[in-house]
């Protein structure tokens, strides 16, 4: 009896949804690589073809998903993301249609699913509703880019109850201290990664990374390193040249406005959509690899 | 960081009874309401920004340039001004004074606010300037204190407003602004924010943005009131003059709240005086097709802060209808939502019918053609005296926040009267 009990508490801890996420971290840096993060608007172009393209993303080789949730206020984002976010909410998609789809996800992939949307709509549907509801879904963590950590109280304890990671945003305006706060905070397990912004500004794809990216992630590196916590790149991040340059230096890359684009692009036909997101993210997925 | 989230959690959301001066917290709150909602890349700026506004409010030649200015360019004070026949409109033995916003230079109360964060933006070395405008008085009143102090004004507005306020879009560009067309969700004032924000975000170290109204993250609902609670502190300090006592009811239109605020807080403190903000009924609050947001909306987070909210089932903000772009926005300042809850202001609706019948009724009775936003609070007053809710020899002072020039075609159109 007393065996039974300890065994099913590893199997409880062993089942905190934010575990996934550090475990993918540590799988591909045994394989001397970056993860790989799609960011995929649910409901964009249909309901069933971002849940199509999350799976072929997984196909071509994604480590982590990042389903967007839309809202009618995206201002941390760039014109491609505020479009597939106005076209999902045509759809008439809301967190309840969101959750869905990632509890479908979910039951054909063991890939940890992280939750990225604003906060009103989260607010709405009931903070702690909503940590229950995504963790039964199959998420393990939540960014919110308009709640920065002094703001996060209430999220955060809902999530953490629910072994839920918040995953917060770092700039490269951050000055060193306050880098050091928000690690702090988002090193509380259950954790999962800091964001780092690649540069000031909106989401969207851009040519080159920004030159002083590198300095930048070490500085953020010199913060987290104490807590061991995974440093992942997005914003401006499409092409394979980019994934590499990241690969050399941080533990993850984000992709976004690139799968927007893919996605129009062969809006007319599902099969050659999901063919193109498999493809491109397995090009991606080949550059993760770090040379030494 | 770690001490605001464990206030966080013993923090209720009751809002308790209305205490004067004791907002915003260190944490920019007002009770409940307000904060700092807003992309990480702002948060070191909202904190040199507030760092830097108290520096300024604590240096008198801050101060005296300000005053000064104000004075000489703006031309404050302006007159709290006695108006017999639209009184006797309203209802036998009211007194009803005018507080002449419209009469300050660019013709609203916005530059008061302008003035403010511009030498402000300047102090701090940011020769770049942002701002959003919905009806264009604010872009107006940000042009024109731009270009009065040298600095680069870039202004957004949203294209359904471009197209009703021309004439503002003129002015602007009159000034040496540039103007810049927002064609994203309902192209009015609210998606102006968004993209003003963008561009903050995008530009940080560069750029200061100037938001018109008490809404915004923190500390800015705090430093518009107190460049707007100019308005309050002249008006009080005139009917103390004029009638020997302060009056029984102030009013004004709420939209974001920043002429509403300025007027209101001075009077806040003294209990027998009745704040009542009237917001945008559009037409009508069945329909739908309004900007009543403190009447019917509910709690939310919006550019920003925790404020009342107009927004769905799924926490999805709505679209807004108001006859006149300055209040067609769907938020409203978090101190406003504090008063609402406290109980220490009432806020109320007036459609569109009604504020044309205020701004027509004004017109023709006193010879001062007001801007449909205040118009809104005198065909509210209006109907009040009508209904007999105003006892005779009751005191009211309005909030007359702008002249009408703006409005002639709008007005026109809703008259059916075609002009050229």
């Amino acid at each position: 009896m007393q065996q039974y009990k300890q065994s099913e508490a590893i199997e409880r801890r062993e089942t905190v949804p934010a575990q996934r996420i550090g475990r993918a971290f540590a799988q591909a840096s045994r394989e001397g690589r970056c993860v790989l993060i799609p960011y995929l608007m649910c409901g964009f172009p249909s309901v069933e073809q971002s849940l199509a393209a999350m799976l072929a993303a997984i196909e071509g080789g994604a480590d982590l998903i990042e389903l967007g949730l839309p809202f009618s206020d995206p201002l941390a984002d760039g014109a491609t993301i505020q479009h597939a976010s106005h076209q999902a909410l045509e759809h008439g998609i809301n967190i309840a249609a969101c959750l869905a789809i990632a509890h479908q996800v979910a039951a054909r992939s063991s890939v940890p699913l992280i939750l990225m949307g604003y906060y009103n709509p989260v607010l709405a549907y009931g903070v702690q509703r909503f940590c229950r509801e995504a963790a039964a879904a199959g998420a393990c963590g939540l960014i919110i880019p308009d709640l920065p950590p002094e703001e996060a109280g209430p999220l955060l304890e809902a999530a953490h109850e629910q072994g839920l990671a918040m995953i917060f945003l770092v700039p490269p305006t951050t000055p060193d201290e306050r880098i050091a706060s928000i690690v702090r905070v988002a090193a509380q397990e259950p954790r999962g990664f800091i964001y780092c912004v690649s540069l000031s500004g909106v989401t969207g794809a851009r040519d080159r990374l920004p030159p002083h990216l590198q300095s930048f992630i070490a500085r953020v590196r010199r913060q987290s390193a104490p807590y061991g916590l995974p440093l992942a790149v997005g914003f401006g991040v499409s092409r394979p040249e980019h994934v590499a340059e990241i690969a050399r230096y941080a533990d993850g890359a984000v992709v976004g406005s690139a799968l927007v684009h893919l996605l129009e692009r062969h809006a007319a036909d599902g099969e050659a959509q999901r063919a193109a997101v498999r493809d491109y993210i397995r090009s991606l997925r080949e550059c993760t690899v770090r040379l030494p | 960081m770690q001490q605001h989230l464990e206030q966080q959690k013993r923090e209720s959301s009751a809002a308790g009874p209305y205490e004067h001066g004791a907002y915003p917290d260190a944490r920019g709150r007002f009770g409940p309401y307000g904060g700092k909602f807003v992309p990480e890349s702002l948060m070191p700026l909202l904190s040199e920004l507030e760092a830097a506004y108290r520096q300024a409010r604590l240096d008198p030649a801050f101060e005296e340039e300000l005053q000064e200015l104000l004075r000489s360019f703006v031309g404050r004070p302006t007159p709290l001004y006695y108006v017999p026949r639209f009184s006797q409109l309203v209802a036998p033995g009211v007194r009803v004074y005018l507080k002449r916003e419209d009469l300050a230079h660019t013709g609203a109360h916005k530059i008061n606010n302008a003035l403010g964060q511009s030498l402000l933006a300047k102090r701090m070395g940011k020769r770049r300037i942002i701002a959003e405008t919905g009806a264009g008085q604010h872009g107006v009143a940000t042009a024109t204190v731009c270009a009065m102090l040298g600095l680069e004004c870039i202004i957004y507005m949203g294209a359904e407003d471009i197209e009703r306020q021309s004439l503002n879009v003129f002015r602007m560009r009159l000034l040496g602004a540039e103007v810049r067309s927002v064609d994203s969700g309902s192209r009015t004032l609210k998606d102006a924010i968004n993209e003003a924000i963008r561009d903050w975000v995008t530009n940080v170290e560069t750029t200061f943005y100037l938001i018109g109204s008490v809404v915004g993250p923190h500390p800015y609902p705090l430093m518009v009131r107190d460049f707007q609670s100019i308005i309050g502190r002249e008006a009080r300090e005139q009917i103390l003059q004029l009638e020997g006592r302060l009056p029984d009811l102030v009013m004004a239109c709420v939209g974001g709240g920043s002429n509403a605020m300025g007027i209101f807080y001075p009077f806040a403190d003294a209990p027998e005086v009745r704040l009542l903000g009237v917001e945008a009924g559009g037409q009508g609050l069945a329909s739908g097709q309004h900007a009543a947001t403190l009447v019917a909306g509910r709690p939310g987070v919006l550019h920003g802060a925790f404020s009342y909210l107009l927004q769905n089932e799924d926490g999805q903000v709505l679209g807004t209808h108001s006859i006149s772009a300055g209040l067609d926005y769907p938020g409203v300042g978090p101190e406003h939502s504090y008063m609402k809850d406290t109980g220490r202001a009432s806020y109320v609706a007036a459609d569109d019918r009604l504020a044309l019948r205020g701004l027509q009724a004004l017109s023709q009775s006193e010879g001062i053609i007001p801007a449909l936003e205040p118009a809104h609070a005198l065909g509210y007053l209006l109907e009040m005296g009508a209904r007999g809710e105003l006892a005779p020899g009751s005191l009211v002072i309005v909030n007359l926040s702008g002249r009408g020039d703006k409005d002639m075609l709008t007005v026109a159109r809703e008259l059916q009267v075609t002009i050229s």
